[in-house]
Formats: C-alpha cells, sequence, structure tokens
C-alpha cells in the first residue's frame, strides 16, 4: 500500500491562533423529550487537535447531543458553539467547519462511492471539477480507489465506515464527531479506523469527539467526558479522571462513577 | 460574540454555491428514480389502468358536453387525460415524502440536513428534485396517451409544463408537510386512504364537477374546495393553451402555504423534528 497523501490543510487558520477558540463547545445544554429529560446541564469542550472521549452507556444522552450539535433538533436550553459560532444563531457558519459520522449508516446503497462523495460535496457547494478531485483524493486515502465506481451495497461494513468517515471530511471540517463509529465491525476494521481517525487529529490538526461505550478505544492522552444518564459525572485528561475516581484503568473509573454494577460489553 | 477575535468572519453562501447545492439534490433524486425501475413502471401504469380499462368502460355511461377548455366534444379517456396528470404526480408527491419518511428513519435525511445552507432552501431543492421526477412520468404518459389518440394541440405540451411545475411542487409541499407528522412508517398506508383516495375522487379528474353537483350539492362544494381539482383543472387549460386563473390562484396559494407549513414543520427550533425519538411534547 502507498503511504497516505497528506490532504490538504483544513481551512488554514494556523494552529496556534486557533486553539484561543474551543472547536466545540457546549454550555449548560439541556433537552427533553416531553416529560423525560435526556440531557441536564452538559457542559465540555473539545480543543482543536484534541481526541476527545465521549463516554457513556447506551441511552445516556450521546446521541441526542449529537442531534443537538449537527441542528437536527432544536436546542432548548443552553449554547452550542462551533470554532465560536453558535449553532442556533449562524448554523451555516458552524455546519461548514463540522464534519459529522452518525451511528446508523447515512449512504445511498444503490449509488456508487464516488456518487454519494459528489452529492455530499453539492450539499456544502462544492463544484463538480473540485468535488471529483476531492473524492478521488479521500478515495486514494483510504484505500477505495479501485472500487470507486461499485456501488455501495457491495462493500464490507469496515469499508462503508471509511467511506463514510472519508465523505464527512470531503469539505475539510475542523471537527469532526463521531457516534459510535466501530459499532458492529470487526477486530481489524475497528482498529483501522481508529488509528485513521487519531491521525487526523496529529497531522491535520482536526479536533474529535468519539462517542463510545467501548473503554478500550481510548488512549492515555485522550481527553474524557463521561456521561451518564444526561449529566456529565467528569471530565479532563483521561489520567485525571481516573485518578479523581480513585481508580486504576478507565473501566473501574467508569464503574465508581457511574455506580455502574456490571461492564459494559466490548471492554479491553 | 466580539470578544472572540480568533472566530472567523461569517462568509455567507454564494449564488454558485446554492446552485451546485440544488442541482446535486435533483441529480441525485434522478439517480435514485432511475435505479427504482419498479416505481418508473408502476408510475405509468397506474393512470394507464385508468385510461385503457377505466375510460373504456366509463365511455358509454359518462357523456361529456362542451366545457372550456374543450371546443367539440371529447371522448371520456380525453376528458380523464388531465386528471391522470395530476394524479402521477400526487402519487410522486406522497412517494417522495414516503422517500422521506424512510431517509429519515435510514438517516439519508441527516446528510441533507447537515449541510450548512439553509434548511428551508435544502427542503425546497428536495420539493423540486421530486418536481422533476414527476415530470418525467408525466411526459412518458403523454407518450403513451399520444399514441391512444389523446392528441391535444402540439404548443399544449409546452404550456402545461409551467402549470405541472406548479402543481408537482403543490402536491410535494403536502406530500412533505404530512410526512413531517409521520413518525412510523406504517402510518404511511392510512395516508393513502386518507390523502390520495379522497383527494382523487372529489375532485374533478374522473367527472365534470357540473354533473356531481346534479347529484349533491354538497359534494360539489367540497370537490370546488379540494386543491387537487384546482391542480386537475389548471393541467387542463393549460394543456389546450389556456389559463384558468381561479384554479392558478388556488394552486399557487395552497403551494406556498403547504411549503411554508412543509418547512416549518422541519425547523427544529419550532417544528415536530423537536419531539424527538420520544415523540412527546407534541
Amino acid at each position: 500500500m502507498t503511504s497516505p497523501a497528506p490532504i490538504a490543510e483544513p481551512h488554514g487558520t494556523p494552529r496556534a491562533e486557533a486553539a484561543a477558540v474551543p472547536a466545540l463547545s457546549i454550555d449548560d445544554v439541556s433537552h427533553s423529550y416531553g416529560p423525560r429529560r435526556a440531557l441536564m446541564d452538559v457542559s465540555f469542550n473539545v480543543q482543536p487537535a484534541s481526541f476527545t472521549a465521549l463516554l457513556g452507556l447506551n441511552g445516556a444522552g450521546k446521541s441526542t447531543l449529537f442531534s443537538l450539535i449537527t441542528r437536527l433538533f432544536g436546542i432548548q436550553s443552553g449554547r452550542v458553539g462551533i470554532f465560536g459560532h453558535d449553532v442556533s444563531k449562524s448554523p451555516g457558519e458552524a455546519l461548514r467547519l463540522l464534519g459529522v459520522v452518525f451511528q446508523p449508516r447515512t449512504l445511498d446503497l444503490d449509488l456508487s462511492l464516488t456518487q454519494n462523495l459528489l452529492y455530499h460535496a453539492a450539499l456544502h457547494g462544492i463544484g463538480r471539477r473540485e468535488a471529483s478531485a476531492r473524492s478521488a483524493e479521500l478515495l486514494g486515502r483510504i484505500g477505495l480507489a479501485d472500487r470507486a465506481a461499485s456501488k455501495v451495497r457491495d462493500l464490507s461494513g469496515g469499508q462503508m465506515r471509511r467511506l463514510e468517515i472519508a465523505r464527512a471530511l470531503l469539505h475539510r471540517p475542523r471537527l469532526l464527531l463521531l457516534d459510535e463509529p466501530t459499532v458492529g465491525l470487526d477486530v481489524k476494521a475497528r482498529a483501522d479506523i481508529i488509528s485513521h481517525v487519531r491521525q487526523l487529529v496529529t497531522e491535520q490538526g482536526i479536533g474529535v469527539l468519539w462517542a463510545t461505550h467501548l473503554f478500550d478505544e481510548i488512549m492515555p492522552g485522550d481527553d474524557l467526558v463521561v456521561l451518564h444518564q444526561g449529566k456529565v459525572l467528569a471530565q479532563g485528561p483521561m489520567s485525571r479522571v481516573i485518578t479523581e475516581a480513585g481508580a486504576q484503568d478507565v473501566n473501574t473509573a467508569f464503574m465508581r462513577l457511574t455506580g455502574a454494577q456490571t461492564m459494559p460489553g466490548g471492554g479491553a | 460574540m466580539s470578544s472572540i477575535t480568533t472566530r472567523e468572519a461569517p462568509r455567507g453562501f454564494s449564488f454558485a454555491e446554492y446552485m451546485t447545492c440544488l442541482s446535486g439534490i435533483v441529480w441525485r433524486e434522478g439517480l435514485r428514480f432511475l435505479h427504482q425501475r419498479e416505481r418508473f413502471v408502476s408510475a405509468l401504469v397506474r393512470p394507464l389502468v385508468w385510461l385503457f380499462i377505466f375510460a373504456a368502460g366509463f365511455r358509454q355511461v359518462l357523456g361529456i358536453s362542451i366545457i372550456p377548455p374543450y371546443e367539440t366534444y371529447i371522448l371520456y379517456e380525453v376528458y380523464i387525460a388531465p386528471g391522470l396528470m395530476a394524479m402521477i404526480q400526487l402519487f410522486n408527491g406522497m412517494q417522495s415524502s414516503l422517500s422521506m419518511v424512510y431517509d429519515r428513519e435510514m438517516g439519508n435525511m441527516r446528510t441533507l440536513l447537515v449541510s450548512p445552507l439553509p434548511r428551508g432552501f435544502l427542503l425546497f431543492c428536495k420539493l423540486l428534485a421530486g418536481t422533476a421526477v414527476s415530470l418525467l412520468q408525466v411526459y412518458a404518459f403523454l407518450l403513451i396517451a399520444w399514441l391512444w389518440d389523446i392528441t391535444p394541440p402540439p404548443q399544449g405540451y409546452l404550456t402545461v409544463l409551467p402549470a405541472l411545475i406548479l402543481s408537482g411542487l403543490m402536491l410535494g409541499s403536502l406530500g412533505m408537510l404530512i410526512s413531517s407528522g409521520i413518525k412510523q412508517l406504517e402510518n404511511f398506508a392510512g395516508v393513502m386512504n386518507f390523502v390520495i383516495f379522497p383527494m382523487f375522487f372529489a375532485s374533478s379528474a374522473l367527472y365534470p364537477l357540473w354533473r356531481v353537483q346534479e347529484g349533491s350539492p354538497y359534494l360539489y362544494y367540497l370537490c370546488e374546495a379540494n386543491p387537487f381539482t384546482h391542480a386537475v383543472e389548471l393541467i387542463r387549460f393549460a394543456l389546450y393553451g389556456q389559463v384558468n386563473w381561479i384554479s392558478l390562484a388556488v394552486v399557487a396559494t395552497c403551494t406556498i402555504v403547504f411549503m411554508i407549513g412543509a418547512i416549518l414543520a422541519y425547523d427544529p427550533s419550532r417544528g415536530l423534528a423537536r419531539r424527538g425519538p420520544a415523540g412527546g411534547e407534541g
């Protein structure tokens, strides 16, 4: 395999300068579905060029939070900012800096890989010539260049996820959200995707928010946000969260914090 | 927020970006339609069954007197052709909305809605794309109808186009408005029964309204109030190079009302999407 060519610098703001504004800021966000409260006063930041893991069990409120950040749901209270742009007040400016991979697959199965990418590019107002060049480049990078004209239906689960990540990067966002992107994938495909995303953080300075319930996807240098039943129980660098919980590893720390009796599946 | 100095100034979106987005959405809708051959076939077979079988059977039962826009006595097939064109668009509008419910459940709607362009514009593009697909179906139907001796004046094929675009947008917006209220896919069967059939039968698609009035004045008023009647009449007159101004006004007004309604219903800060998966507060 050829070594992956670096993709062009996202948007061009120097990294040191951008660090003054969080890539993502969540301030006092609450959300209810009727009487059921899904999120309660959630606040945290994701810094540019950082990998932040949003750790929580199923039903913790991760997907609701993602729907609020991507403006699929209206924000009932609190504020969500992407590089300082308020998602409610200037969604266009906020969303153009955001790439997202949702938990359910969102590809057109009957269209080809390239067609899926071109459609996404059009939705971001990227002209056909530029879009074709970027699509070819990204397909090369995820090792699917030779499948460009195949239907997405014929891809494996891991390949589809890689395509979704490539698609999320097509408009060169500076913040990438991934909602449990490795669910249902085999060990190899998981490892590939995790290392690809971590590469994006170090090489391109993209801020990543990675929602997961799998402890082994988190690494010592990561920032951690523990979300449980709609509340943030702990946040900060992983080592600090573990120390403050008086634990030796993430697994134990998580159980102490949440009072969970059973381990969530798939932990290390 | 002026305290944040490193934030990039909003740069908005250029006209070219809007047009790229519009053509991308229409292109994708067209591709999807081409991949669904059975949808195209059934979209054609449905009106043809009405034309070949129903109209042939009713030809002897229903006499059509000379009513505008027709200048001579006409066969029943000729009378119902515009109604069937509108029916194609009615089904297509509802089917597009079905695909939006389906898309939303499959997550594809998310791809559309996280585009940074204004949401109202995205939904408008979606409606235009659905209308474009309905035009393909209608013209394919007109071609077959022409072989069946339904021959409007040649320029009629052109003058009917703006009418079809407007009626397509109206029916598509209505479908979108209805789809915003549906949380589960299986509810759509109910929409077919409660929207498509009543709209189609309580209209001037199959019988002229003066005939309906003879039978039941109440049904007549219902038909007159039915926007679908006016879509049919708008198409009927346009096909013969004429404008039915009342129908044009009704269809244009309904298009605007339905479209605004549909866009508001999708708006996250005010609309139904806010109810979220649990479907509570409504």
